[in-house]
């Protein structure tokens, strides 16, 4: 892999923020207004409720881990966008750049953004509802790191589908997390769901994440071995989700729609 | 006897069909250092697709392109790091400036010296007063200026030119066709330029090929082309060769 082209995917993206409030508006106003709202809301829940049970952390943490693992996704998938709308693929993969190193310069930036999301959601959920991530102690690191997974899956997943369906497929997806959302159990325990659904639950690594949050803030140990499963999982996916957007990559060279993406060919 | 230029682009029976329509039809051709060649034919003869081929953006149904002596089958990146092309429907990103085009462009070919080099082509193309200017916002000319100083960017052994002064002034056209030569003069760099501006073939080309669906039905000397085929100018011979295929084509 060459860090130098690798540097270039990143740097083109780095000149495209720097030059542009409107694409470094929306890394921090989705993620404040999340916070806003469902801290409200927990708060609310808080007031009314009579129980002991915090739904601070419970509701509030779970949307803003989830916000985590939508902002990764749409930060690949952004990235992939830029090409799509400059109509650059064709300058891009005339040149020595191996898909490995494209793919490599997308995660960079989607890691780099997503931190900055992340970071913003931390202090602003921390000065107004005083939610910390410390709440889940050290299993906040491995439920950060199987969503981030997950996300790059997705997103990897999406701009392999966006390659190969062409410019319109933008609309397929956005709604990807939302789709996901009702089987990975963000806001309820996947007990209720019903059995077919529990089943599909099974495979989606960020139910894993959600159900050790859950067992964490009902004050038992973090279920070490269930996120190892749910890891695993997201290795998986992210392994498949590279293996497609090669395998795509290759049938639009072979069908030349690279170099008339937006002629939409699949109808 | 001066040894034959060692070949910088070397294509052997590269096909390409798509569903029934056989878009390239077993060309066989080479591009030698110090070399110019023209590729000309009407729309829909094949230029782009083999063009498309030779940049790797488009998987050939058969045959083999070696750009200097590197197969680009097997090895794709190296094949390309000194190969690169300017084409009228590939403009450069409209939402990056002149500079940071050339500086991303860079990156990607990996130009060892490339500050150095983007102010020495940004004075080449006259493109130092729009250096922080968005590409997409710079005149269809100054585009195909910002274009073709992209594909100096790295010295290319091979240069491939899609129409590369469709939208440029005769003026510039002129200045960029002497630009180009200068840079071919030196005897390392190889180019294969498609161009509907007969007049340009012949100014620039060293050899010429006409393609017709999908096969080159016409090889030589610009200059000397015409006469030996009874035509008036290359134009002439273009219109005819064309419509011979034209009539071929129908009656097959």
């Amino acid at each position: 892999m060459n860090v130098s082209r690798v540097g270039a995917i990143v740097v083109r993206m780095f000149y495209l923020y720097r030059g542009s409030p409107q694409r470094v508006f929306p890394i921090f106003i989705f993620v404040a207004i999340d916070v806003l709202v469902w801290g409200f809301l927990t708060r609310y829940l808080n007031s009314v409720s009579h129980a002991d049970f915090n739904f601070v952390p419970a509701l509030l943490g779970a949307v803003l881990l989830w916000d985590f693992l939508t902002r990764v996704m749409q930060q690949i998938t952004m990235a992939l966008f830029e090409d799509v709308w400059t109509r650059n693929f064709l300058n891009f993969f005339a040149t020595p750049l191996r898909t490995s190193e494209y793919l490599a310069g997308l995660l960079v930036v989607a890691v780099i953004t997503s931190l900055m999301s992340l970071i913003a959601m931390l202090i602003l959920a921390r000065a107004a509802f005083g939610l910390s991530f410390l709440t889940y102690g050290v299993a906040i690191a491995p439920f950060l790191m199987v969503l981030f997974v997950t996300g790059i899956a997705l997103g990897v997943a999406a701009s392999a589908l966006v390659l190969r369906l062409g410019p319109a497929s933008e609309w397929l997806i956005w709604p990807i997390p939302m789709l996901i959302s009702p089987f990975a159990g963000v806001f309820y325990p996947v007990t209720v769901l019903p059995g077919w659904m529990q089943a599909v639950a099974l495979i989606l690594p960020p139910a894993y994440v959600f159900e050790g949050m859950r067992s964490v803030v009902a004050g038992h140990a973090p279920p070490w071995d269930r996120l190892a499963i749910g890891a695993m999982l997201a290795l998986v996916y992210l392994a498949l989700a590279c293996l497609f957007f090669f395998a795509t990559y290759r049938v639009v060279i072979r069908t030349g729609l690279i170099a008339r993406y937006s002629a939409e060919t699949v109808t | 006897m001066i040894p034959p230029a060692p070949c910088v682009l070397s294509v052997e029976r590269l096909e390409k069909s798509f569903g029934d329509v056989r878009a390239v039809d077993g060309i066989s051709f080479h591009v030698a250092q110090g070399e110019i060649v023209g590729l000309v034919g009407p729309n829909g003869a094949g230029k782009t697709t083999t063009i498309n081929m030779i940049l790797g953006v488009l998987e050939p149904g058969g045959g083999k392109i070696e750009i200097e002596g590197v197969d680009l089958a097997a090895d794709r990146s190296r094949a390309l790091s000194h190969t690169n092309f300017a084409a009228v429907y590939a403009p450069l990103p409209g939402n990056l400036t002149v500079e940071q085009n050339l500086r991303v462009f860079g990156m990607l070919y990996g130009v060892s010296d490339l500050s150095e080099r983007i102010e020495k082509l940004l004075a080449a193309y006259d493109l130092m007063r729009y250096r922080r200017t968005k590409a997409g916002v710079l005149s269809s000319g100054e585009q195909t200026r910002l274009s073709l100083a992209k594909a100096m960017l790295n010295r290319p052994r091979l240069l491939l030119l899609d129409e590369p002064t469709a939208s440029i002034d005769p003026s510039n056209a002129r200045d960029i066709r002497a630009g180009i030569a200068k840079f071919v003069d030196n005897g390392l760099c190889g180019v294969l330029w498609t161009s509907h501006n007969m007049y340009e073939v012949q100014a620039v080309c060293d050899r010429v090929m006409f393609l017709s669906h999908g096969r080159i039905v016409l090889e030589g000397d610009p200059k000397t082309l015409p006469e030996e085929h009874g035509a008036a100018s290359l134009d002439d011979l273009f219109v005819n060769v064309a419509q011979e295929a034209l009539y071929a084509a129908g009656g097959r």
